[in-house]
């Protein structure tokens, strides 16, 4: 196989910051290569290096691709060499069709005057390719965040891709979507065309890629070749620089207290299609010092319960009973949630849990205020002190507390939002996707923390798509799908395959 | 300079914590531009006029043309922080001077009583916008443009067309009266100065002190001489001022009342739950309500301040020009909305000082009283502030890309 991509001694620095440090990387045609490090360790940077977003002349060294060296000053530059780059955050326009989207920027036009009978006729075409049952005239918004992507996709094929890089696309997707994606990347591959993968989930890099590069701190450490037998645990140590033995921390058996949460018959109608049920009929509890899980793929009603929940923050027509600590409480609004002990860490903290332009100092203490407030004054002193315990109690890597949570990592600005809602002090905290694009380390990390908010003796429910990580933290799980209850085991007696088996069985009978 | 070996004095800590003074005036250029800009444009205006901007009588006048302008800035602050826009504060300033004109002159009410009521008239207006605002999520763009309309169309209805003056000389005195000065100093008004002096002392105090709290807590802060820079000019520009009006006729009871506000808003916004909640619901409003804040009663409260500060504003300019007239208040609301803008804020919400937004109006106001006395005609009057508003907001956005 010829090489079609090299990037040679790649070197990229920020003031006060070298992100990339002599990076080398080399791409056969025709592979799937995959991209691994942690958060910060220079992945994203080196894709827009090679995209042209950084342009030449801001780096040191060269890309070298289909054998020559390339300056590419901007994205269309690389573009028409066919190197096609699609962001974890779509870039789609919700409210335009998919056929609009998928020529957005290249459109099907004589004259500047659009061809709609060509754009959708090759749109049709281009959808199946991905394998993507829809109408050219649909908009993207109707559409789930698996289809997206796969829009997102067919929009780099009508570009004519020779070299496609995916930024973690299955972070958002469940794992049928997942599949789905993987089997695309290796039907492309089948075509000659070639990715570059950019991933935390081993397991899916272990089932495609065929070669490695793994980076750290901004440099290369090593490139794997796929074909000889890699194991994820090797992926693991080059990536952190050390063995996890253990992925998560140890458990001793919960010791259980009473029932904290119990939720009755709860049902929950779509804020805006008042006639569907998005939660229905849902019964569960979770005591003291336990740590629940709740199971289920993208879209099975799990955010949508916790969401109306805490404070009614999502639906209409909520009908149930909620019971606090064995008492009937007022959980109208998110301010009477939490004081009757309840906090809700959301899945997507940059829109729903830090307010970004504001420091550390300023969101630790945010849920609850008036206690470093004398009043209505806050005491600055007070609330420097706290955020300060909780910078260093979840060890949230930054310069001080007065740093803008906008500029930290993933795995930092969730500590933060951890942060906020144990200083909110609850009894009962559901934490909604909490390690979602957060590198191993930082996962560790937030384990721990939950592991010692048990111990603790706080309720704990966490919802989460990452099977593994459900089995390996919790105490008892409960599977949801389709707005029900679907099942409950202890973790102890959880797997992958039955969880899996109640999904599918449940969704057939539906 | 110190006794103390133990307690890190102000002027050790950022010696032992060694950052260059270059590295922090990039990272806050915005914060000082703000005040160079001020001075600059002063200076400016002192030489061309040669002399004529800092002349007592000028500077007196400068405050009162601009008196109603800085106090609907401080109201709007608040509005644009909490990520919304007033459009109707210069129709609601015309309503309630009309008002007050009806009240007043045309019924006979007492003017104080009349005072009270315009001000409760404007907070219920304030109220009227902002419940549509924030309990029904209508764009307050949309909203305030309506409110603009109508109350532009009740306050020619309410004069039916004329104008209604002159007003009861009490009540001219929100506006042209002067404190009065125990000492009866011969043009030189004692009293405005020491009230000057206290005032410039008190700042000072507050910010040795607040500087000596970061010191404690080890947060790394300014670089000392530019604290003393800071401090000392400070100082220096609120004595130096006073000394001018002192001379004149004492400092105007309508900057005493902007002074308060002023101080009284700082503390809201930045010391004060409350004033913590709009940054934190303009910055993230989802975010905010998850943490069990109340965003739409305290939108709603923003506008109903709005709607009062406006109702002030109304009254000090009904009685600053001693008549009602259907054409008050007309685009005023741009001259504050740039001010809070020229100030720092920002237009997505979440961003901006009380502080900023007061100078944002004066070097509005600097601008037009210099190139009035330049002799500058109207027309590139409008021409060069819209190009000063652009420049600033342009600065803001290449500084905030850099940083």
């Amino acid at each position: 196989m010829s090489t079609i991509l090299e990037m040679r001694g790649i070197t990229k620095e920020f003031p006060g910051v070298k992100a990339l440090d002599n990076v080398n990387m080399k791409v056969a045609e025709g592979e799937i290569h995959a991209l691994v490090g942690e958060n910060g360790a220079g992945k994203s940077t080196l894709m827009k290096v090679l995209s042209g977003v950084y342009p030449h002349g801001s780096y040191d060294g060269d890309i070298m691709f289909d054998g020559a060296v390339r300056q590419y000053r901007n994205i269309s530059d690389s573009e028409a060499d066919g190197v096609i780059i699609i962001h974890q955050e779509l870039a789609l326009i919700p409210l335009l069709s998919v056929a609009e989207n998928i020529f957005l920027g290249n459109e099907r036009a004589r004259g500047g005057i659009i061809d709609w009978h060509e754009t959708e006729a090759r749109a049709a075409e281009l959808l199946a390719r991905v394998g993507l049952a829809e109408s050219p005239k649909t908009l993207v918004d109707d559409l789930g965040l698996g289809k997206q992507q796969l829009i997102e996709i067919a929009k780099a094929l009508s570009k004519d891709v020779r070299l496609l890089i995916l930024d973690e696309p299955t972070s958002s997707l469940n794992e049928t979507d997942s599949q789905k994606l993987l089997d695309l990347l290796l039907d492309f591959k089948r075509r000659g065309i070639t990715s570059i993968l950019i991933s935390h989930k081993l397991n899916e890099i272990s089932r495609v890629a065929d070669t490695i590069t793994v980076l750290r701190d901004g440099a290369t450490v090593s490139r794997l070749d796929c074909s000889a037998g890699i194991s994820e645990d090797d992926i693991i140590r080059d990536m952190v620089g050390r063995s996890l033995d253990d992925r998560y921390p140890a458990r001793e058996t919960a010791n259980l207290g009473d029932i904290a949460l119990d939720v009755r018959g709860w049902t929950v109608h779509h804020p805006l299609h008042a006639e569907r049920k998005v939660v229905d009929n849902v019964s569960f509890h979770v005591r003291r010092g336990e740590v629940l899980g709740i199971a289920g793929l993208m879209g099975a009603g799990r955010t949508e319960l916790a969401m109306s929940l805490f404070g009614r923050s999502y639906g209409r027509d909520i009908s149930g009973e909620a019971l606090v600590n064995g008492q009937a409480v007022d959980l109208s609004t998110p301010r009477a949630a939490i004081n009757a002990g309840l906090a809700y860490a959301t899945e997507d903290r940059k829109t729903y849990g830090l307010v970004l332009d504001d420091t550390i100092r300023r969101n630790v203490p945010l849920a609850r205020l008036d206690a470093v407030a004398d009043g209505w004054v806050v005491n600055r002193r007070r609330e420097g002190e706290v955020a300060e315990t909780y910078r260093k109690r979840l060890n949230i890597r930054s310069s001080s507390i007065e740093q803008e949570t906008v500029n930290l990592s993933g795995g930092n600005q969730q500590k933060v939002v951890l942060s906020k809602w144990l200083f909110a002090d609850p009894d009962i905290l559901i934490l909604d996707e909490p390690t979602r694009g957060i590198d191993v380390g930082a996962k560790f990390e937030i384990y721990t923390v939950i592991r010692d908010l048990a111990r603790a003796g706080k309720a704990i429910v966490v919802i989460s798509s990452e099977m593994p990580e459900l089995l390996g933290i919790t105490d008892r799980l409960y599977v949801m799908n389709e707005g029900r209850m679907v099942g409950e085991m202890p973790t102890a007696e959880a797997s992958q395959e039955k969880i899996m088996a109640r999904i599918i069985k449940t969704g057939e009978a539906a | 300079m110190t006794q103390t070996t133990t307690d890190p004095t102000p002027a050790e800590a950022p010696r032992r914590k060694p950052q260059g003074a270059l590295t922090f005036l990039r990272g806050h250029l915005r914060e000082y531009g703000i005040l160079f800009a001020l001075i600059a444009i002063m200076a400016f205006f002192q030489i061309a006029t040669g002399g004529i901007l800092l002349k007592p009588v000028n500077l007196t006048n400068l405050i009162l043309q601009n008196s109603y302008i800085v106090i609907m800035a401080i109201g709007m602050l608040l509005v644009i922080v909490a990520g919304h826009i007033d459009l109707s504060v210069g129709s609601v300033l015309g309503f309630v001077g009309a008002l007050a004109a009806v009240m007043i002159v045309n019924w006979g009410i007492p003017y104080p009583i009349a005072a009270v009521v315009c001000l409760i008239a404007g907070a219920i207006i304030g109220m009227a916008q902002g419940f549509w605002i924030a309990y029904f999520r209508i764009p307050s763009f949309i909203v305030t443009l309506a409110g603009m309309l109508v109350f532009k169309g009740l306050t020619l209805w309410l004069l039916a067309g004329q104008s209604v003056g002159p007003f009861p000389p009490t009540f001219q005195l929100i506006s042209s009266g002067f404190i009065a000065d125990p000492f009866g100093m011969d043009g030189f008004n004692l009293l405005s100065l020491l009230i000057g002096v206290a005032v410039a002392s008190a700042l000072v105090l507050m910010a040795v002190r607040g500087r000596q709290r970061e010191a404690r807590t080890g947060v790394p802060s300014e670089p000392f001489s530019f604290f003393a820079a800071r401090t000392a000019l400070i100082f220096v520009g609120i004595i130096y001022m006073t000394w001018l009006m002192a001379d004149f006729r004492g400092l105007p009871n309508v900057f005493i009342v902007m002074a308060l506000l002023i101080a009284i808003y700082s503390f809201i916004t930045s010391r004060t739950t409350i004033g913590r909640r709009i940054y934190a619901i303009g910055g993230n409003e989802k975010a905010a309500t998850l943490s069990g804040i109340n965003s739409k009663r305290l939108t709603f409260f923003t506008f109903a301040n709005m709607g009062m500060l406006a109702a002030l504003a109304g009254l000090v300019f009904a009685a600053r020009l001693n008549t009602a007239t259907p054409k008050a208040g007309a685009t005023f609301e741009l001259d504050v909305i740039a001010a809070v803008f020229i100030g720092g804020a920002s237009m997505s919400g979440g961003v901006g000082t009380v502080v900023g937004a007061v100078v944002g109006a004066f070097i509005m106001g600097v601008m037009n009283n210099g190139m009035s006395i330049l002799g500058i005609g109207i027309d590139w009057q409008q021409v060069i502030k819209g190009l000063v508003l652009l420049a600033a907001v342009i600065f803001d956005v290449l500084n905030k890309k850099k940083g």
